[in-house]
């Protein structure tokens, strides 16, 4: 499987990292070097195999349903690019 | 005193031959006369050091020492402490600073230590050489013109060229084990879950441990009895009694069953690396420990499946990098889209935009099953293969690196060269299984290399038991560059 220029463009849309055309072209083929390092995965047969979705097979622990956070949004805010009002400032998203 | 081990420099200060103070600007002077050529320290902030070392004089004092109370400690630039700026090696965080410790953080906090600066790090721990970092490449103390191995290049460099007695590290896929080998230090990955993730900058959650960089098996299980134990914070933290790591150090290895990998002993293993690893089996032996041959079937299939897993998760993790709430964002920009895009391709590097790449590609529409999922399946082969050796031997040794250390630039071009440096040190984090890498000789250029040990989960007490042991009666980590 390859990865045509095309489809660069739409996975870096979809990562939300914008690309130049002359970077799009370098990362196709190195990206297809490393898909043709992931197809060999293709050679074995795992018919029957359950996926391993974490290194250790414990359930995830519950917990009692109360908040423990404290609140520190001053904080949290006194490193952000841009604040208003207790307020992260992004663009205007609704016209 | 900079060549001590933590416990000497601990019973140094008990006795107070040396203070805490003494003893941090004794080791930031070697950071202030060697960072400028091997550029193992992002940050260093001497007053913040100097007053942790003064609350641990007067700990001292007091009678309150714990054994880790007034040794400095580097802490790899991926642990949030509280600040402190926190990089994570990347343009991204080049400006943040963190506003809470990591559990690790508080962990050595509460036991006395005093942190003696950020080590630098593969950018967001993506790499094996430490070349990717925004900050500039580490220097090999050994060899100033080769790497460090990565991503934990800072701390390794840091610890071997004794400008830190002690360094913390983590590793997705070999990022403690292969700086270790490819520096003539002890490293030590944990069982997974055993040290908790809080505050550590998320790569892939699935795989990411934090462990040690030391100059021995001992000084590692002296930090591991910090940084262990349960944390409600981080959901994949192990619950269970905690361990004292030194207990068995002084057993020896009589009955111990060594489990050598035959498929790592093959093709692409250098012959110099191969037999200082041989002799360091052989060596094994001498100290009572039985040498068995068992299998790894799948492992080869390692580096394949991780560089799913691991981009998969990281494309994940690193979605939260959108220049809203911290980190970079573009200076200039008109809608949301573009601000997030503009901010991103901008605080990101290469490498880490590579792996965000294939990450989003194995997980979108169409691909899930043929890859992830795929990759998933090969996971649980793995893991069942170190299963079936367990049940012929007690640990499974081979090669850390098949390699030693390489020339900076020698393979900055080629992904998938960079990514072969770790096909021996995947099979562990895919399984999550507890990893070691300890000196064991030198190979060409009078380069370290590194023997790799892989316990059951939660046999740390016995890996590092057969570290020390073997240790005691080999010299080769004691061994230290020239700088």
């Amino acid at each position: 499987m390859s990865l045509s220029l095309e489809e660069v463009r739409r996975v870096a849309a979809l990562a939300r990292i914008r690309v130049s055309d002359e970077e799009a072209q370098a990362t196709c083929a190195q990206l297809n070097s490393i898909l043709d390092l992931i197809g060999q995965m293709q050679a074995v047969d795992t018919t029957g195999i359950e996926p391993m979705s974490h290194a250790l097979d414990v359930p995830l622990r519950l917990r009692e349903d109360k908040v423990t956070d404290q609140d520190r949004r001053e904080l949290f805010q006194s490193i952000a690019p841009r604040v208003e009002e207790g307020l992260y400032l992004v663009p205007k998203v609704i016209e | 005193m900079i060549n001590q081990s933590i416990k000497e420099l601990s019973v140094a200060l008990a006795a107070r031959k040396i203070s805490s103070v003494e003893l941090a600007k004794l080791f930031l002077r070697r950071i202030h006369a060697l960072n400028g050529d091997l550029n193992a320290f992002i940050t260093v902030d001497e007053a913040r050091t100097l007053e942790q070392a003064r609350a641990a004089d007067e700990r001292i004092a007091r009678g309150e020492a714990t054994s880790l109370t007034g040794i400095p400690v580097a802490h790899k630039d991926i642990f949030c402490a509280r600040g402190w700026r926190t990089t994570c090696g990347s343009r991204m965080l080049a400006n943040f600073t963190a506003p809470y410790d990591a559990h690790l953080i508080e962990s050595f906090n509460a036991a006395g230590a005093v942190i003696l600066g950020k080590t630098n790090m593969d950018e967001f721990a993506m790499g094996s050489s430490n070349e990717t970092s925004w900050f500039g490449p580490v220097k090999n103390p050994w060899d100033r013109t080769r790497v460090p191995g990565g991503s934990s290049g800072g701390s390794a460099a840091a610890v071997a060229a004794r400008m830190a007695p002690a360094a913390t590290a983590t590793d997705t896929g070999g990022s403690i084990r292969q700086p270790a080998a490819l520096t003539g230090l002890t490293g030590i990955k944990p069982t997974y879950g055993l040290v908790s993730r809080y505050g550590m900058i998320a790569f892939a959650s699935s795989l990411d441990q934090a462990g040690t960089l030391t100059r021995s098996a001992e000084d590692s299980a002296l930090l591991l009895n910090v940084m262990a134990g349960f944390d409600d914070r981080d959901s994949t933290s192990v619950q269970r009694p905690r361990e004292d790591y030194t207990r068995d150090l002084g057993q020896p290895l009589a009955g111990l069953r060594v489990g050598v990998v035959k498929e790592h002993f093959g093709e692409g293993l250098s012959p110099d690396v191969g037999s200082a690893v041989q002799a360091s089996l052989q060596e094994l032996q001498k100290l009572g420990a039985t040498l068995v041959e068992v299998s790894l079937p799948n492992a080869g299939l390692a580096i394949a499946a991780y560089y799913v897993i691991a981009p998969a998760e990281a494309s994940s993790n690193l979605s939260r990098f959108d220049g809203v709430r911290y980190g970079h964002r573009a200076a200039e920009y008109g809608d949301l889209a573009e601000m997030y895009s503009k901010s991103r391709a901008e605080g990101f590097g290469a490498e880490v935009k590579r792996r965000i790449l294939i990450g989003t590609y194995v997980l979108s529409r169409g691909y899930y099953d043929a890859y992830y999922v795929k990759a998933q399946k090969l996971r649980r082969l793995i893991a069942a293969d170190f299963a079936e050796a367990f049940r012929q031997c007690d640990v499974v040794a081979g090669p850390t690196s098949p390699i030693v250390a390489f020339e900076l630039g020698a393979k900055a071009a080629d992904p998938v060269q960079m990514y072969l440096n770790d096909v021996y040190t995947i099979p562990a984090n895919l399984a999550g299984l507890p990893g070691m890498s300890l000196p064991c000789g030198f190979g060409d250029q009078g380069l370290p290399a590194g023997l790799h040990l892989v316990g059951d989960y939660f046999s740390e007490a016995k890996m590092l038991r057969i570290a020390h042991q073997y240790q005691q009666a080999t010299g080769w980590h004691l061994r230290s560059p020239e700088v």
